[in-house]
């Protein structure tokens, strides 16, 4: 394991290698070099099977972080490799040609993150959400509960208590202070 | 192209394509009309509450206590209750829970096409007024905008026992002559209709599904 990614480290530039609990690691790797090193492992190291991809919204430093984790069944291993891509504009390489089924993913990112995978098959069609019209929901500045406001029709009756504050002004009235 | 003979107004059908929009019926919901003599209403009435045919359409986390209601330990067929595979033979429509966006398209869909008299339960605290997805981006709050609600069992989830005697209360209703939800959803039908669109962006399909 350590000298696979020793040596796939110096060849790829792979920074970042973590051990998060024994048998799953984290590695960063460029993006112009993640769908070769993604081919490299499912060829020729037994990563063959794709558990999931996704993406997080790093919103403060403007990325996205595309996760492809990646199982091999041999050493039950999995390895998680993280590639950070544009915010603006984002577009990553498909990788629809090493699994079949990523195309899936890609057409979910498109969707909920409004990443673009040129080449995916179907990406412009509705996934679960049909005729949308605002920006991807998963995005991090979009604001759910003013669209839900603005698009569905609540019904009164519904309130919530701050727990921190029903407790001083309703349950322990007499005693006072933040604390 | 089949004109209409009749001079009341008809449905525009914009969402489809002028292809299409020869293939679909442009006439609007008529209301139920109840029989002139009360006695044959009331029988008429007892009949139907005694036949309560229940779509199969899981619409959400609910459909799960529809399995339990038609096999032994609950036995709906007792009640005069039957699962029916289509909306055309089905009179009682289960709304199981939340409902998405995407969903919701699909129940005005299938609602329309149920023939009258028609019921709808709603199952469940999220058509009553979003539950625990009242801050989610594609999933409706109030049931009772798009369609007529008829009654709500509510709960999270309701027991099938909760659901027997919901269908028990309306059993009573119909008897009673009190649930006319179709026909409400003939009267408002332009209010219903507006409140779809604006949630159902891609409309493409009959403003009546008849």
């Amino acid at each position: 394991m350590n000298s696979m990614l020793d040596r796939l480290a110096q060849e790829f530039h792979i920074t970042d290698v973590v051990e998060r609990r024994p048998g799953l690691t984290t590695i960063s790797v460029d993006k112009d070099l993640a769908e070769t090193l993604i081919r490299e492992l499912r060829d020729r190291e037994g990563y063959t099977h794709l558990n999931f991809m996704t993406a997080i919204d790093q919103i403060e430093h403007g990325m996205f972080t595309l996760v492809y984790m990646l199982h091999n069944y041999e050493r039950k291993s999995t390895l998680s490799v993280h590639v950070d891509i544009e915010r603006e504009e984002a577009e990553m390489t498909s990788i629809h040609t090493l699994w079949a089924q990523a195309w899936t993913y890609q057409r979910e990112l498109r969707e909920l993150w409004g990443i673009r995978f040129p080449g995916s098959p179907r990406l412009d069609e509705d996934f679960c959400l049909e005729g949308w019209e605002d920006i991807p929901p998963m995005r991090r500045e979009f604001d759910t509960v003013e669209f839900c406001e603005r698009t569905f029709v609540s019904r009164d009756g519904r309130h919530t208590e701050d727990p921190r504050e029903h407790m001083h002004e309703v349950m322990f009235p007499t005693r006072g202070g933040d604390n | 192209m089949i004109k209409s003979l009749s001079t009341e107004a008809t449905l525009e059908n914009a969402g489809l394509s002028p292809e299409e929009r020869e293939l679909f019926c442009n006439a609007r919901p008529k209301a139920y009309e109840p029989y002139p003599i009360k006695a044959v209403e009331d029988f008429a009435n007892w009949c139907r509450a005694n036949s309560l045919w229940i779509l199969a359409f899981g619409t959400g986390c609910g459909a799960i206590e529809l399995r339990p209601l038609m096999t032994a330990r609950f036995d709906a067929n007792r009640f005069g209750v039957a699962g029916r595979p289509t909306p055309r033979q089905s009179s009682v429509f289960i709304i199981g829970g939340y409902s998405s966006v995407k969903t919701l398209k699909r129940i005005v869909r299938s609602y329309e096409q149920m023939q009258g008299p028609k019921f709808v339960i709603a199952l469940g605290i999220c058509p009553v007024n979003g539950g625990m997805y009242w801050d989610s981006y594609n999933t409706i709050k109030r049931l009772d905008q798009y369609i007529p609600v008829d009654l709500y069992i509510t709960g999270c989830m309701p027991r099938p026992e909760v659901l027997v005697g919901g269908l028990v209360e309306l059993k009573k209703m119909i008897k009673a002559g009190q649930c006319d939800g179709a026909n409400r959803y003939v009267e408002n039908f332009d209010w219903y209709k507006a409140n779809q669109k604006r949630v159902i962006k891609n409309w493409n399909m009959p403003d009546y599904n008849w």
